[in-house]
């Protein structure tokens, strides 16, 4: 049986799309699971897209995160299942507690669309485990409101934990250490803000690094 | 609380005699004197707002229509085959094989975008999307054509940062991959920025919808955003007259986009028509509910009723004519069967889109009745109110034309480092530098199908995943060229879009447009749009593709000086199979260099006139069409090629310097047999040219022979990180290093401060 990738549309969500085809080329079952319903239909882990829920209007992410489905997520989540945050999806992360931190306006204060090099930092991951640590991948990233933050406490305890997933070789954002996504302490949890889901066809990305971290959870969700 | 009072048809006969503000709605004395004759009577204030919105033109096209009647003129049944809807209606579709159709517009939000930026441009992107959601299609992409005065014009430091950040805005928020563009900087734009906007969009050939409302007893649904009184006047007061001083305060007419709004709308219109809900559709956009509904029921075989007391407001006390009038974005209005209003009132709960029943078509054949708390404030023939007046403006061709036409002397540097300066003079000038510091704040990679954007020749986009069909598109025009020479300005930009599509392997199906002038008013401006239109309406025949639609958009001046005429012409194309693009990026491997086409002494309008200080004047490059058609017999369908790169403003010099930049690579070049000049060889801008990169030259000369397509070698492309110059008797070097840095550093140096800029009222 095929892994079950549940893929989260808010109104607003914009690359719930690309995250099911990533997912799809990955091997996996894609099911599309809407904002209003607590149901997650069985799903064995849980993509929530890039986009601007609810118009991203009171503060990024801020409003999903009270949605019906992402309670269920949260519960789901709290029992192992593996979830990743892409862009607004790891916005979405950070409000619903997820994970720590917060994302603000860029440096610049510019959306800005790139092809950004990351670093591997962490290889444990639920959603990184067929990647290399240390390995650069080339994933695009696209936002305005990208920049890494969190209070010195939290950043030690992440950098200690091996909890940074991803860094960028150009911090064009202005993130705290170049952090460009991060994990929970179990490793089932990540978000980041460049988007693998568009990093997964020789076609239209610049590369198909992308494809791993899809290809990293339909593994795990196996093993 | 203030309360409104309506003045009702009743109202309307017993006092016939009443001053009516029509000069200030933008109509004319005999114009309001027709409509007196076609009512009867005087109209209502509700009436006077629709007939003064419908015969502005902006939507009635009064000025410009005996001449787009040239369009039509010269269509070939064979090129009409192909097109499912054209002219007249929201968007040209193009059936493009296999039961896929496109469609895609470009719409004009100039004078908004000087009064706001932000607001204007955003809007101008929202509008153009529902025109392409009105065909019942899903938008997938859009592009934009932008102009500004110099960079360092105080207009253009406000006006370009807040136009680039509203596109970003609310593009991006919209979800579509914003796939190419164009950036001009001219003086002639200071006072009156032009912001185009297109967008394209997918359909199944069976699924196209139309804007007519037939069917006695179907239900006339408003749905989307509550209606306000934001945007009053948009296109009588902003798009149908000249600019003058002070402008900035028309705020109040400029609408507020949400791009949240329009992408749940999108999402939601397109489950409506997969539910097959909805017989006709109808976007909100210039002119409001009273365009919508008016041009609906003209379009239909009835009548139709509207009542306003169920239009969802977001202001209190709105009169009939605010209702009518109002701009409100991100609202769509459709005719539904009775039977079927239940499920799409269900589906638009499903996506929170607010709805209401505000009408239904009547068996009363032409007549619009519009009620308002209970009395009746419009009662006319709506196609009446759809066909306004036809307008036969004079046209003369400026006393000046031909001393325009002298081409003054020009700098022609002969010393290689006199040309080698120029290169980075060129390269780094406002009209060629890169647009990475605009474009980079642009989505273009969501929905996944974007196959070349950024720096491409032409938009690619996968536009099928099963069969890997794709499209491929853009749009050009130069102001300059046209000035000097309407007709061969216009097809110079037919030729560049078309070139720019055959350059990718696309082959062109279609042609739209958007023709930005000054005055009508002016003869010697009708004179440039009526040359403009014939150029490009005989260029297309020529080309046997189709002019599928377009928009005209008048008034582009600052108090009595027009902008430099700038029709912009966007080309389709269609790849059967888009793996197989060609892409502008040279391979890391090396590859010989040819130039296709040839090259004259051609500096009319060129950029090196306008850079090197020696003005506007001359003679555009000579266009021959037919040439542009043997590129596109040796591109299309063909594997030669591993990256091409079409020539235009900047000639050979810009591509070179393009090519090597893109992809880090550096070049040996001779191009002693180009032209006996090297400076004319790199920087005249010939038509009809594009280089190629490829290991297959032999099989190259041989197919370009047969097509009569002259082809040059170049040289090679290399690792030395310098491109080397050979002329007839000079030669020398420049370092991919130092062209990249003249080349990316002038906009983010210009704009790097600026954030949103906002409309600043002094």
């Amino acid at each position: 049986m095929s892994a079950k990738i549940g893929v989260i549309t808010f109104p607003g969500t914009l690359d719930d799309v690309d995250a099911a085809r990533a997912a799809r080329i990955a091997g996996a079952e894609v099911i599309s699971l809407w904002h209003a319903d607590e149901d997650l239909k069985g799903v064995d882990a849980v993509v929530v897209p890039g986009g601007f829920s609810y118009g991203d209007y009171l503060r990024t992410g801020a409003i999903s995160a009270l949605a019906p489905v992402m309670q269920s997520v949260i519960e789901q989540a709290g029992k192992g299942m593996p979830v990743l945050g892409i862009c607004n999806g790891f916005q979405i992360l950070t409000e619903a507690r997820l994970l720590p931190g917060a994302l603000t306006r860029n440096k610049g204060l510019h959306f800005h669309c790139v092809d950004a090099h990351l670093v591997v930092e962490n290889n444990t991951t639920a959603w990184t485990n067929t990647l290399e640590k240390g390995q650069q991948i080339l994933i695009p990233a696209k936002h305005g409101e990208g920049r890494f933050q969190a209070d010195a406490e939290t950043i030690a305890q992440l950098e200690g934990e091996g909890r940074v997933v991803f860094r960028y070789t150009d911090n064009f954002n202005g993130s705290v250490n170049d952090i460009a996504g991060i994990t929970n302490e179990t490793g089932r949890i990540v978000g980041l803000m460049p988007h693998p889901e568009h990093a997964v066809e020789k076609l239209t990305g610049p590369s198909i690094d992308g494809l791993e971290l899809f290809l990293s959870a339909v593994g795990t969700i196996a093993a | 609380m203030s309360t409104f009072v309506n003045d009702t048809v009743e109202d309307a006969i017993k006092t016939p005699e009443l001053d009516q503000p029509f000069e200030a709605l933008g109509l004319k004395d005999d114009e309001y004197a027709r409509i007196k004759e076609i009512l009867g009577r005087r109209p209502t204030d509700a009436e006077l707002t629709v007939y003064s919105v419908m015969w502005s033109e902006h939507c009635s096209y009064k000025s410009s229509k005996v001449h787009l009647r040239y369009f039509g003129e010269t269509t070939t049944e064979e090129m009409a085959s192909k097109i499912l809807a054209g002219i007249g209606e929201n968007a040209g579709v193009v059936d493009i094989g296999d039961g896929n159709a496109v469609t895609f517009r470009v719409e004009s939000h100039n004078h908004p975008s000087f009064v706001e930026p932000h607001q204007g441009a955003a809007t101008g992107v929202g509008g153009i999307v529902r025109d392409i959601m009105a065909m019942g299609a899903r938008p997938i992409a859009v592009m934009d054509q932008l102009r500004f005065g110099a960079l360092d014009n105080p207009d253009t430091q406000r006006v370009l940062p807040g136009v680039v950040d509203g596109i970003s805005h609310y593009g991006n928020c919209l979800g579509l991959p914003n796939i190419g563009g164009e950036t001009v900087f001219d003086d002639s734009y200071a006072g009156n920025p032009l912001v185009n906007a297109l967008c394209v969009g997918t359909l199944k050939v069976e699924d196209l919808k139309l804007a007519f409302a037939s069917g006695t007893g179907n239900k006339v649904i408003l749905f989307g955003s509550r209606t306000g009184l934001d945007g009053i006047g948009g296109v009588s007061v902003l798009g149908s007259a000249s600019f003058e001083e002070g402008e900035e305060r028309k705020l109040p007419a400029v609408q507020v986009g949400d791009p949240f709004a329009e992408k749940v709308l999108i999402e939601c219109c397109l489950e409506l028509y997969k539910a097959g809900v909805v017989v006709g559709i109808q976007d909100l956009g210039g002119g409001g509910l009273a365009c919508a509904t008016s041009e609906l029921a003209a379009a239909g075989d009835g009548g139709m009723r509207v009542n306003l007391d169920n239009v969802p407001l977001r202001a209190e006390n709105m009169s009939a004519a605010e209702i009518l009038a109002s701009e409100s974005q991100e609202r769509m209005c459709a005719v539904v069967t009775p039977e079927n209003v239940e499920r799409f009132l269900e589906i638009c709960a499903k996506w929170d889109v607010t709805c209401a029943e505000i009408g239904e078509v009547t068996d009363e054949k032409d007549r619009y009745v519009v009620v308002h708390n209970g009395e009746v404030v419009i009662d006319a023939p709506p196609s009446t109110i759809d066909e306004g007046p036809v307008y036969n403006r004079p046209v003369a061709r400026p006393e000046n034309q031909d001393e325009l036409q002298l081409e003054g002397e020009i700098a022609r540097p002969v010393d290689v480092e006199e040309i080698k300066a120029a290169w980075l003079k060129l390269v780094a000038s406002p009209a060629l530098a890169s647009r990475a510091f605009i474009t980079e704040q642009y989505d273009r990679y969501v929905r996944g199908n974007t196959v070349q954007a950024k720096n491409a020749n032409a938009g690619v986009l996968r536009i099928d995943e099963e069969t890997n069909r794709g499209v491929a598109i853009s749009a050009d025009a130069s102001g300059r060229y046209t000035k000097l020479e309407p007709n061969t300005g216009a097809q110079l930009a037919l030729a560049e879009a078309y070139r720019n599509v055959v350059s990718t392997g696309a082959r062109p199906v279609a042609v739209t447009n958007c023709l930005n002038f000054g005055s009508p008013e002016n003869a010697g401006v009708m004179w440039q749009f009526k040359e403009a239109v014939h150029g490009l309406a005989d260029g297309s025949k020529l080309l046997g593709i189709p002019v599928s639609g377009g928009n005209v958009s008048f008034y582009n001046q600052t108090g009595d000086e027009p902008i430099l005429p700038t029709p912009v012409v966007g080309v389709l194309g269609v790849l059967d199979n888009v793996e197989q693009s060609i892409g502008n990026v040279l391979p890391s491997e090396d590859n010989d260099l040819y130039l296709l086409g040839e090259t004259f002494d051609e500096f009319g309008g060129s950029i090196w006139q306008q850079v090197s200080g020696a003005g506007l004047n001359g003679l555009p490059p000579v266009v021959d069409l037919l040439n542009e058609q043997r590129l596109a017999d040796l591109f299309v369908g063909s594997d030669l090629f591993a990256a091409s790169h079409d020539l235009s403003e900047g000639g050979l010099g810009q591509t070179l310097a393009e090519l090597a930049i893109h992809a880090d690579k550096g070049m040996d070049v001779d191009l002693s047999q180009i032209h006996p000049s090297l400076f004319t060889s790199l920087f005249a801008e010939s038509a009809s040219r594009i280089v190629v990169a490829t290991n297959r030259g032999e099989e190259l000369e041989k197919r370009a022979a047969e097509l009569g397509v002259p082809v040059f070698k170049l040289g090679c492309t290399n690792d030395s990180a310098v491109i080397a110059v050979k002329g007839a008797d000079v030669e020398f070097t420049v370092s991919v290093e130092e062209l990249r840095e003249a080349w990316t550093n002038t906009l983010p140096e210009a704009f790097g401060h600026a954030v949103g800029a906002n409309a600043v009222v002094a």
